[in-house]
C-alpha cells in the first residue's frame, strides 16, 4: 500500500464509522476539490453510492461555474442534494472583520440546516494542513448546543476510537480528510481522475487554489492548467493554500472565532 | 548510522511524537527543527516574526505551534498539532504534545499513532513529573523507539561529565519502564546545537544529531504476514447482496479463504471482495478497508472478528489489563463501562484494582482507587465471553478503550491477558446496565433525577411530595416518593435517632434514590436531613441529577400544624433530640428551589414544585447541563 492507499483506507474507515454511529447523517458538498474527493471516497466506501444526502450551504455568491458543476454532478453521481441558504450579512455579528463576517453567513446557514434536518452527524472536508486552527481538530468533533466548538475541552481520540456523544442538541462533525495534505488531494484527483470545477486551472496566468465566495476569494499567479501541472507547482510552492481567502488574514484570531462558532 | 534507510518517496509519512515536561523546550525544538531543515512555508515565517514583534520579543520559534491566540496569551500549548516535515526523501509528521498535566488526553490523541518519540529532557533540571508520566504513556501506548533529547546543554556549558550524569538518571528511569532508548542526543534547541547541524561545542559527542537519529527510525513493520484479524465494522445490504465491511488489522484475505466468524465460531469462506472504481480484487492486506461477501451467507455482528481457525484470539470473561485513566475523578472497584476493542463493545465491570503506579518512583503499589489521570493494573469482568489478543506494540492488538455511560472515552486499556478467577477478597461482580441513560430518557420521554426535599418536621414535605407526585404522574412522568417515615417503617427499621443512625438513614435513602434515578425515574425524597453534611453526603452519592429543595416553613407554623403531634410530645419532653426543639436544623444556603409554604395554598406550592421538576428533567435541557 502506498501513502494514497493508506489515506484512502483510513477515510473509508472513518466514513463507515460515521454511517454506522450517527443517524441522520449528511455530507457537506462545497463543490471544491476536497469535497469532490470526499464524495468520491464515500462512493468507494459504499460501493458506488452515497447512502446519505449531500448538503450545499449556498451563500448565493459562488462562481457561476460552481453552480453549473453542482447541477451536472448531482445527476451524474446520483446524489440526494439538500440546499440551504444563508441569512443576509446584516444579521451577522458586526464585531467580526468584514470578510470573516461575510464568511460567517455560511456558519449561520449551516446551523439552520443541521437544526432543520436534526442531523446527528455532518461530514466535512477540512484538513489539518490548511490552517493552524483546523490542525487542532479531532476526526469526530462533537459540537454542543448552539453548535459551538469547545477547542479547549475536546475528547481524547486514539486507537481509532471516536467520541459519539448522544445528547439532544448536539451533533458530531466528522472529518475524513483531516490527515490529507493539499498535494495528496491533487495526487488522488490525478490517480482517480476525479472531475473538478475548471476555476482550479490557470487561465491568463491566474488560477484559484481554494474556492469560496466570489467577493472574498482571489486567484493566485499560476500557469498550471492541468492536474499534473498543479502537482508540479505545489511541489515547489511555499505559499499557503488559503492565502487567497481574505477572512484568514484580517486579524490574528478572526478565523478561530469563526471556527468556535461552528464554521468549518 | 551507516545504514540510513531510504524509503520510496511515496511512502506514508512517519509520525513522530515529541513529549516531555513543560518548559523543557518541546515547542522551541520543533520550531528550530523546521527552520533548520527549511520546512517552513513563507506565510508561517512571516507570521512568527510578526507575532514575536507584536509581543516585543526576539523571534520565538515556539509561536509556530502555539497557533491559537488563547494559547499564546497563556504561554502553554493547548492541543497537539501535527506538522509535516521532510528529511531527504522521507516524510515525517511531527506531533507536538502539551506539557500541561491536565491536557493528558490531548497528548494521547497526538501520540497514540506515533512510530517513534522524542523525549525532551532539560539536562539542567533532569526528569520531572511529566517526564515520568509521558515515559509511562509511551510504554502503555506501545511506542518502543524512543530518542532522548537532552536539551539546554548550553546551561551546562556543554560539559561532557555533567551531561552524561544527567543522561544516567534518565536511563535509570526508563529502565524501570522497560524502555531502552535508541540514543541520547545532547542538544540546545534554542542555540541549534545537534538539531540539524552538528555542534562544534561538543566535539566529544560522536552520536547522531537529532535529524540523523530521526532518519534512522525504522519504517513501520508490515502487519500483513501476521495471522488474519478483520473486525467487522458493519454489514450492508445493497442490491440484494449482503456485504461485510471492515479494515484488515493484520494478515491478509484471499477469495476462497476459510475464516471463523466471531465468538460463536461459525465458519465461512470469503466468496468475493467487492469494490468500486478499482480493478477486481482477489486479495487484500492489512491496512485496507474492504468489503467482502461470505459463503455461506452468515450474518456477523459489528465487533465480530474474522480470523483463521488455526490462529484464534484468546477467549475470556475476566481480563487483566493495564490502564491509563483519563477522568478527573478516581476510579473504584464496581464501576461499569463499555470496553471498546476495535469495532466491538463489551459490557465490563472493574472487578479488582490490582496495583497503581506511584509516579514519584514508578513503583507499583496496592491501592483502593486509581487516582485522576493515574496508571494502574486492573481486572475487568466481562458480561459474556469475549475474544481478544493481548496488547502488542506496532499492531492494533489489545487496544482496549473504556467508555462511560455518556459515551465519553475515560481510559485506555492495553489488554494483558486472561485473569485468574479469584474467589474471596475481590470477588465482587456488580453488573452494569447495558441500557444507557440516554436510551432510557428517550424511551421515557424524560430524564431521571433526585429531588431532595429538606425542612423542619411539619414543614409539609411529605404532603407536597405526594401532591407533586400526583401531578407529575398525570403528565406521564415516571415518578416515585421516598418518604422519611415510610423508609423508617421498612428499609431503615433497624435505625434509631443517634447521629450515626441519622446519617445511615440519609445514606440509604440516597443510595436507593440513585438506583431509581439511574433506571430513569424521577425520585422525590422527603427527609428532614437537618445538617448540611447530611445533604452533602446525599449529593455525593446521587451525583449528577441531584436537586436540593428547601421547604421553608417557619417553626411556629410547623408547630401550630403539628400533624403528627410530635412537637407537643417533644415540648412535653417525651421525645429527645427532636429537630427544631433540642436538635439543630441547618437551613440550606443555596437550594435549587425554595418553597415558602406559610403564605401560599398547598395547591399553588405543589404546582410550583411540579413545574420545577418537569423543567429539570426535560430532555432538551440535557445538552446545556452537560456544558455547565
Amino acid at each position: 500500500m502506498d501513502d494514497l492507499d493508506q489515506l484512502e483506507a483510513q477515510s473509508i474507515f472513518i466514513m463507515r464509522e460515521a454511517y454506522r454511529k450517527l443517524k441522520p447523517l449528511a455530507m457537506l458538498w462545497s463543490l471544491g476539490k476536497d469535497s469532490n474527493v470526499m464524495v468520491w471516497l464515500a462512493r468507494k466506501a459504499f460501493l458506488g453510492r452515497v447512502p446519505f444526502p449531500v448538503m450545499h450551504v449556498d451563500t448565493g455568491k459562488k462562481f457561476p461555474e460552481m453552480y453549473k458543476f453542482r447541477d451536472e454532478y448531482t445527476k451524474k453521481w446520483n446524489l440526494e442534494l439538500l440546499l440551504g441558504d444563508c441569512p443576509p450579512v446584516e444579521e451577522i455579528d458586526p464585531t467580526l472583520p468584514p470578510a470573516a463576517r461575510s464568511a460567517a453567513r455560511k456558519t449561520a446557514g449551516l446551523a439552520a440546516m443541521i437544526d432543520r434536518y436534526k442531523l446527528a452527524g455532518v461530514i466535512a472536508g477540512i484538513r489539518r494542513d490548511e490552517q493552524a486552527t483546523r490542525a487542532k481538530e479531532r476526526v469526530f468533533s462533537p459540537r454542543g448546543s448552539g453548535h459551538k466548538w469547545d477547542v479547549r475541552n475536546q475528547p481524547p481520540e486514539f486507537w481509532d476510537q471516536y467520541a459519539t456523544p448522544h445528547e439532544a442538541g448536539m451533533h458530531v462533525r466528522v472529518h475524513p480528510l483531516l490527515s490529507w495534505r493539499e498535494i495528496d488531494i491533487w495526487r488522488y484527483i490525478e490517480r482517480e481522475n476525479i472531475p473538478l470545477v475548471d476555476l482550479y486551472f490557470a487561465r491568463d496566468g491566474k488560477r484559484y487554489r481554494s474556492l469560496g465566495d466570489q467577493d472574498i476569494t482571489s486567484p493566485v499567479e499560476s500557469n498550471a492548467s492541468t492536474v499534473a501541472e498543479v502537482i508540479a507547482e505545489l511541489e515547489t510552492s511555499r505559499t499557503s493554500e488559503r492565502a487567497g481567502r481574505a477572512m484568514d488574514h484580517e486579524s490574528e484570531d478572526a478565523f478561530e472565532r469563526l471556527r468556535v462558532a461552528g464554521y468549518l | 548510522m551507516s545504514t540510513i534507510p531510504t524509503p520510496a518517496p511515496q511512502d506514508a509519512a512517519t509520525p513522530i511524537v515529541i513529549v516531555g515536561h513543560v518548559d523543557h523546550g518541546k515547542s522551541t525544538l520543533i520550531g528550530r527543527l523546521l527552520y533548520d531543515t527549511d520546512s517552513l512555508p513563507e506565510g508561517r515565517v512571516a507570521q512568527i516574526i510578526e507575532s514575536s514583534k507584536k509581543r516585543g520579543l526576539t523571534v520565538e520559534w515556539s509561536f509556530l505551534l502555539d497557533s491559537l491566540q488563547i494559547e499564546r496569551d497563556q504561554g502553554v500549548t493547548v492541543d497537539s498539532t501535527r506538522i509535516p516535515f521532510r528529511l531527504g526523501t522521507r516524510q515525517f509528521v511531527i506531533v507536538d504534545a502539551p506539557g500541561h498535566r491536565q491536557f493528558l488526553r490531548n497528548m494521547i490523541t497526538g501520540a497514540a499513532d506515533a512510530e517513534a518519540a522524542v523525549l525532551v529532557v532539560d539536562a539542567n533540571e533532569g526528569a520531572q513529573e511529566q517526564t515520568r508520566r509521558h515515559a509511562m504513556l509511551l510504554r502503555l501506548i506501545g511506542i518502543r523507539h524512543v530518542i532522548v533529547l537532552m536539551n539546554k546543554v548550553d546551561i551546562l556549558d556543554y560539559d561532557q561529565q555533567k551531561i552524561e550524569a544527567a543522561e544516567q538518571d534518565v536511563t535509570n528511569l526508563l529502565r524501570q519502564l522497560e524502555i531502552e532508548p535508541t540514543v541520547f542526543v545532547p542538544a540546545s534547541a534554542r542555540e541549534g546545537d545537534n538539531i540539524a547541524d552538528r555542534s562544534e561545542r561538543m566535539a566529544w559527542y560522536k552520536g547522531p544529531t537529532l535529524t540523523e537519529a530521526l532518519a534512522q527510525v525504522p519504517a513501520p513493520s508490515s502487519r500483513a504476514d501476521l495471522p488474519l484479524r478483520l473486525p467487522v465494522q458493519d454489514v450492508y445490504r445493497f442490491d440484494s447482496k449482503r456485504v461485510v465491511v471492515g479494515r484488515i488489522e493484520r494478515g491478509r484475505i484471499r477469495v476462497g479463504d476459510e475464516v471463523v466468524v466471531g465468538v460463536h465460531g461459525a465458519r465461512a469462506r470469503i466468496a468475493t471482495i467487492e469494490s468500486w472504481h478499482t480493478a477486481p480484487q482477489v486479495a487484500a492486506v492489512a491496512g485496507q478497508s474492504v468489503a467482502v461477501t461470505l459463503e455461506p451467507d452468515v450474518i456477523p455482528d459489528r465487533g465480530d472478528f474474522l480470523f483463521p481457525a488455526s490462529e484464534s484470539p484468546l477467549r475470556a470473561a475476566r481480563i487483566r489489563t493495564r490502564l491509563f485513566w483519563l477522568r478527573q475523578e478516581p476510579l473504584h472497584v464496581g464501576e461499569s463501562f463499555k470496553l471498546r476493542l476495535a469495532t466491538a463493545e463489551h459490557q465490563v465491570t472493574v472487578a479488582a484494582i490490582d496495583s497503581v503506579v506511584r509516579l514519584e518512583d514508578l513503583t507499583e503499589q496496592p491501592a483502593e482507587e486509581v487516582p485522576p489521570e493515574g496508571f494502574a493494573e486492573i481486572t475487568l469482568a466481562v458480561s459474556e465471553t469475549m475474544l481478544f489478543d493481548p496488547f502488542l506494540p506496532g499492531t492494533a492488538d489489545g487496544r482496549g478503550v473504556l467508555v462511560d455511560r455518556n459515551q465519553q472515552i475515560v481510559g485506555g486499556a492495553p489488554l494483558m491477558g486472561v485473569a485468574e478467577s479469584v474467589a474471596g477478597r475481590n470477588a465482587i461482580h456488580p453488573t452494569g446496565s447495558a441500557v444507557s441513560l440516554w436510551d432510557r430518557a428517550q424511551a421515557k420521554g424524560h430524564r431521571g433525577g433526585v429531588f431532595w426535599m429538606t425542612g423542619l418536621p411539619g414543614a409539609g414535605k411529605s404532603t407536597l411530595a405526594r401532591a407533586a407526585e400526583n401531578r407529575l404522574f398525570a403528565r406521564g412522568i415516571d415518578v416515585s416518593v421516598l418518604d422519611g417515615d415510610t423508609l423508617r417503617a421498612g428499609l431503615c427499621s433497624d435505625l434509631g435517632f443517634s447521629d450515626a443512625d441519622r446519617r445511615e438513614n440519609v445514606r440509604r435513602a440516597a443510595a436507593v434514590a440513585r438506583i431509581l434515578a439511574e433506571s430513569g425515574q424521577v425520585v422525590i425524597v422527603a427527609l428532614i436531613s437537618p445538617t448540611v453534611a447530611d445533604r452533602e453526603l446525599a449529593r455525593q452519592i446521587v451525583g449528577e441529577g441531584f436537586h436540593e429543595i428547601f421547604i421553608d416553613t417557619p417553626q411556629a407554623t410547623c408547630e401550630q400544624r403539628d400533624p403528627k403531634g410530635l412537637y407537643a410530645a417533644a415540648r412535653a419532653g417525651k421525645i429527645e433530640g427532636f429537630t427544631g426543639i433540642d436538635a439543630p436544623y441547618e437551613a440550606p444556603a443555596n437550594p435549587a428551589l425554595r418553597l415558602e409554604t406559610a403564605e401560599r395554598t398547598s395547591d399553588e406550592t405543589a404546582a410550583k414544585l411540579a413545574t420545577f421538576i418537569s423543567d429539570a428533567i426535560r430532555i432538551d435541557s440535557a445538552a446545556d447541563r452537560q456544558r455547565s
